[in-house]
């Protein structure tokens, strides 16, 4: 019953995963106009769009190689094998000892390198560039992270996901000001991984200032609409991984069944709509910044999640 | 004749006992003295072949011959590994025929030297293959390579500090005259001279590290070292010096400046083998040394070195990697940053070994030794593309290759998983190792002593962030080699190279593959070398198909990764596809509109593309400028002049200004000084030399008096 139960909800969770995301995406788009005194297009227009470029026929460069044809699948997998190891609803999922920190990173690398690799595969000075700046965020937001995780297994012993959030959801660590440094290092290296203001403007078309958008450049149809996808997925991983770590509250049992599940839902979205609303908020305050202030924005999520680490060096030194 | 030595009746492996009790009845059938015959055979049959190289170097059939050969011993190499951890080797040794006469010389192989040795032969096997369907090179490098490997394998054969010194200079010289064949060019010239004195460097280190660890007594083979393990300011002499000396020949950071030189200056598959094998050889050394000779009782303080000359290789290494504009010297870089991690590897056993936490130090020494197999792997894949490419679009250059995709599909495939090694990418192998690596870095606080914690949590961070400039370093590689558009003639006119270079890639690449999806189970074969590095009771950190670190019932699995990756792209493609059934079409590039080239352009406007210092541009300003004071100027034409613009990046090592020129400004004072004395009076000279003679003497008096 444990076992089919794990297995069951690990199987919901990536069908609610890839139902929510680009909900996720179209939510966020359309509190962000609300806030700026638009109407706002509808939340499921994302999912139109997707649908629209799915029917559409892609038309690829005459120079175009296989990069271009199969680095969208392999940039989708990899997104989604790595959502499927952030708990949403239920805890305690089929692929629970799979979820490792790291490996997740990785997972996450292997998308980013398929996106800069096909931008860079017909030659375009936009892809290139595009490429070029996606990599060298990721040489800041890496070590930042890799610290955060450092504070869970301090706290948790391990870094694998789910004993962490049963580590935190117990409760015995209480408050502790190193996750909340950690907190405020993992939101923003989650605004620089998903292209969001203030490092890159998810809505913009204007070729100077693009990163993300600049590597998509020439694709179009379904290979465009993976892009999207996972793109959404990504935003969505993100959020589902720090409501899990730092609000690891209302999440059901794997074997609970039905009536617990609906409620871990319900907990869930409402997790995931604050976290929405947040970044709505925080989106339409800031503005974007220069492309090299990037590394001080990143750099300052550095010493937040080193300082975490060293606080909680000294007061188990003290302990 | 070869005396093989060992007692009467059935001959039990060190490690026997160790180990589950259902192997030891199948290793005690197998005598494993043969193991040390094939080898030492080996051994002889590369000094034969070399021999033979000279005479015969201008015959058309010689490289066939030589390399050929070279094959065929590393094959037996990797095989005569593989026995040895499976089964073990005669712990006696064998005796060789010949060698100094104060001591026998006397092979041997335990599990440390045995992992290497499969290092070297896979990686040799694989340059060999490459350099058979290569076109030959200069008669020359030859006789070289042979004793190349040779010195290599006498180096991890050797169970005396004799015959591992003569083994690593051997090594040392064969190489120095690889990368000096090509000594037409005056670059070449000039790397091949750094590349000795480099290596003069690392014997002046290591030869009084041994002398040291010998003692008064002069007990120079290894069990006599490690029944008296150093203490006191010995101990520290022998870190430094065993450091500076392996060190200097692995390239770690300050001593690293001769290998983006050297490695690139010799032909590809001995630039392969330099950067694959022979940095591990090194780092053996190292690991014998301070690991194993110097005896488990060493205080935790003695990683603390090695963490910081491998966290700032790492970072250097894969900054430079990003700056580069030659494939092989960027690859070159790539190498100094993981030796960097493997030496991160090496200094966290040792300090976690201090702290009596046996499973983290074997968690670390399992990372640093699956690292050094995986990096071996992969490196010389990647170069023997280098070579490839070099070979079939005439440059190394980033700036004059692009689009090769659609000429070598073979080569860009192999490239490709070779690159996402590199990049750490999960299933491939270099993720696994560097799974073990940060999992240990993560572990690194509990030494304890907030000092070691927070500068473990700092190596952490330099690793990661060494790990994502590899994989931009990487991305720019394959971006501007395979991808786009050709960026010259020469480029454009690029064939796949022939069957034998073809087989030469696949072999490293499906090791590459292989390596990354059973890494637990590699790790168990290297459990005899982890029982080396960590003490007897160590356990591979590993179950089953799982990476494991700590107790808790989570890991890495990457097979079941890979499983998961192709089932969820299968169900993408067949999903997308069914909604989606349209078949692409081909049209003109889009490129936000940019107008289509002129016809004199063949393969579209040049500056439209982007360029090795373009691409590197975002991590030059980032990065390079505050750590390798990089620069950029641009020279912009006034309205109305008709010059162009000129745009020019550059950056400058650390180790130039602080290490190269004033040991270059000490040897000309020197010099100076050693000049005057021959201007000397005769009277000077004899009372100069007389009083050379009375110090000497004064010298024998005390050393005998103590």
């Amino acid at each position: 019953m444990e076992g089919l139960g794990a297995l069951l909800t690990q199987l919901l969770h990536i069908a609610l995963m890839l139902a929510a995301a680009p909900l996720v995406v179209g939510v966020t788009r359309w509190l962000k106009a609300r806030m700026m005194g638009r109407r706002g297009a509808s939340p499921l227009q994302p999912l139109r769009d997707l649908d629209k470029l799915l029917r559409k026929r892609p038309v690829l460069a005459e120079n175009a190689s296989i990069v271009s044809e199969a680095a969208p699948y392999a940039g989708f997998a990899a997104c989604l094998l790595a959502i499927a190891l952030v708990p949403s609803f239920a805890r305690g999922m089929a692929f629970a000892p799979l979820s490792d920190l790291i490996l997740l990173a990785g997972l996450l690398a292997v998308a980013r390198i398929a996106l800069a690799l096909a931008g860079m595969d017909v030659g375009t000075a936009f892809g290139g560039l595009g490429a070029a700046r996606e990599m060298s965020f990721s040489a800041f937001a890496e070590p930042a992270l890799l610290l955060c995780v450092l504070t869970f297994a301090i706290l948790a012993g391990t870094t694998n996901l789910d004993l962490i959030t049963a580590t935190f959801r117990e409760g015995a660590l209480g408050l502790r000001v190193s996750l909340a440094l950690a907190g405020v290092a993992m939101l923003a290296i989650a605004v620089a991984e998903n292209a969001r203001i203030p490092v890159d403007n998810p809505a913009t078309h204007l070729e100077l200032t693009m990163v993300h958008e600049a590597m998509l450049l020439e694709a179009s149809g379904r290979h465009l609409a993976l892009w999207e996808y996972q793109s959404a997925l990504r935003l969505t991983l993100w959020l589902a991984l720090i409501a899990a770590i730092f609000v690891p509250f209302g999440a059901a049992p794997a074997g609970s069944g039905p009536i617990a599940w609906t409620l871990g839902l319900v907990a869930w979205a409402l997790k995931m709509g604050a976290l929405c609303l947040a970044l709505a908020v925080f989106e339409s305050a800031i503005a974007k910044m220069r492309v090299f202030r990037v590394p001080e924005f990143l750099g300052a999520a550095l010493l937040l999640a080193l300082l975490a680490a060293a606080l909680l060096f000294v007061s188990t030194g003290l302990a | 004749m070869l005396r093989a030595c060992f007692p009467a009746g059935p001959c039990r492996s060190p490690f026997a006992p160790r180990r589950a009790g259902g192997y030891t009845a199948a290793r005690d059938s197998l005598p494993p003295a043969p193991v040390l015959t094939a080898l030492a055979l080996c051994l002889g049959f590369l000094v034969l072949l070399a021999a033979a190289a000279v005479p015969l170097g201008r015959h058309p059939r010689a490289g066939l011959l030589v390399h050929g050969g070279c094959l065929i011993a590393a094959l037996g190499f990797a095989g005569i590994a593989l026995a040895a951890l499976l089964v073990g080797a005669a712990p006696e040794g064998l005796l060789l025929p010949f060698g100094p006469p104060w001591a026998a010389a006397r092979i041997g192989l335990d599990g440390l030297s045995a992992w290497f040795l499969l290092l070297l032969g896979l990686t040799g096997a694989a340059a060999s293959l490459f350099a058979l369907g290569h076109p030959p090179g200069p008669p020359r490098t030859l006789p070289p390579f042979p004793l190349f490997l040779a010195g290599m394998a006498l180096t991890l054969a050797a169970t005396d500090a004799f015959l591992l010194l003569g083994g690593f200079e051997l090594m040392s010289l064969a190489s120095w005259a690889l990368v000096a064949a090509d000594h037409e060019k005056e670059e070449n010239r000039k790397a091949a001279r750094l590349y000795l004195i480099f290596a003069l460097l690392a014997a002046a280190c290591l030869v009084p590290a041994f002398g040291l660890l010998a003692g008064r007594a002069g007990a120079i083979t290894f069990d006599a070292m490690r029944a008296a393990p150093p203490e006191g300011w010995r101990a520290a002499a022998v870190l430094v010096l065993g450091l500076v000396g392996a060190g200097a020949k692995a390239g770690l950071v300050p001593l690293h400046a001769w290998l983006p030189l050297a490695h690139p200056a010799a032909p590809s598959h001995v630039s392969a083998l330099m950067s694959g094998a022979m940095t591990k050889i090194a780092l053996y050394v190292l690991a014998r040394l301070l690991l194993d000779l110097c005896g488990a009782a060493q205080p935790s303080w003695w990683g603390v070195p090695l963490l910081v000359a491998g966290a700032f290789s790492a970072l250097l290494g894969a900054l430079r990697a990003n700056l580069e504009e030659d494939a092989k010297t960027l690859l070159a870089c790539s190498t100094i940053e993981n030796v960097g991690l493997v030496v991160l590897g090496l200094g966290l056993a040792l300090a976690f070994r201090g702290a009596d936490l046996g499973p983290l130090a074997a968690l670390a020494a399992g990372a640093a030794l699956l690292h050094a197999l995986n990096h071996g792997v992969f490196k010389t894949l990647l170069f023997l593309v280098a070579g490839a490419v070099a070979h079939s679009a005439g440059s190394r250059r980033l700036d004059r290759l692009g689009g090769l995709i659609h000429a070598m599909p073979v080569t860009a495939g192999a490239a490709l998983v070779g690159a996402a090694a590199a990049a750490s990418l999960p299933p491939l192998s270099g993720f696994a190792s560097e799974w073990l690596l940060l999992q240990s870095l993560l572990a690194g606080w509990r030494v304890g002593g907030i000092g070691v914690q927070v500068l473990a949590a700092a190596a952490a961070a330099l690793a990661a962030m060494a790990a994502a400039l590899a994989a931009a370093a990487m991305v720019r590689l394959f971006g501007l080699v395979f991808l786009g558009r050709p960026r010259s003639p020469r480029g454009a006119g690029a064939r796949e190279v022939s069957a034998a270079e073809r087989a030469a890639l696949l072999l490293p690449a499906g090791l590459t593959v292989l390596f990354g999806l059973f890494p637990a189970t590699l790790l168990s074969l290297a459990a005899p070398a982890l029982q080396v590095l960590t003490g007897p009771a160590a356990q591979a950190p590993a179950r089953g198909l799982w990476l494991v670190a700590g107790e808790a019932p989570s890991g890495y699995a990457p097979l079941f990764i890979a499983l998961l990756l192709v089932l969820a792209l299968a169900l993408a493609w067949f999903l997308v596809r069914r909604r989606s059934p349209a078949t692409t079409q081909r049209g003109p590039v889009w490129n936000c509109g940019f107008i289509d080239p002129p016809t004199h352009l063949p393969f579209g406007d040049p500056l439209t593309q982007p360029t090795a210092g373009g691409i590197a541009q975002p991590l030059r300003r980032m990065l390079g400028q505050p750590l390798l004071r990089a620069r950029e100027s641009l020279d912009m034409p006034r309205p109305g002049e008709t010059r162009p613009a000129r745009y020019a990046a550059g950056f400058e090592d650390p180790a130039g200004p602080l290490l190269l020129a004033p040991a270059a400004r000490l040897r000309d004072r020197i010099a100076v000084q050693a000049e005057k004395l021959r201007d000397l009076t005769i009277r000077r000279c004899l009372s100069l030399s007389f009083a050379t003679l009375v110090g000497l003497l004064a010298l024998l008096a005390w050393l005998e008096s103590r």
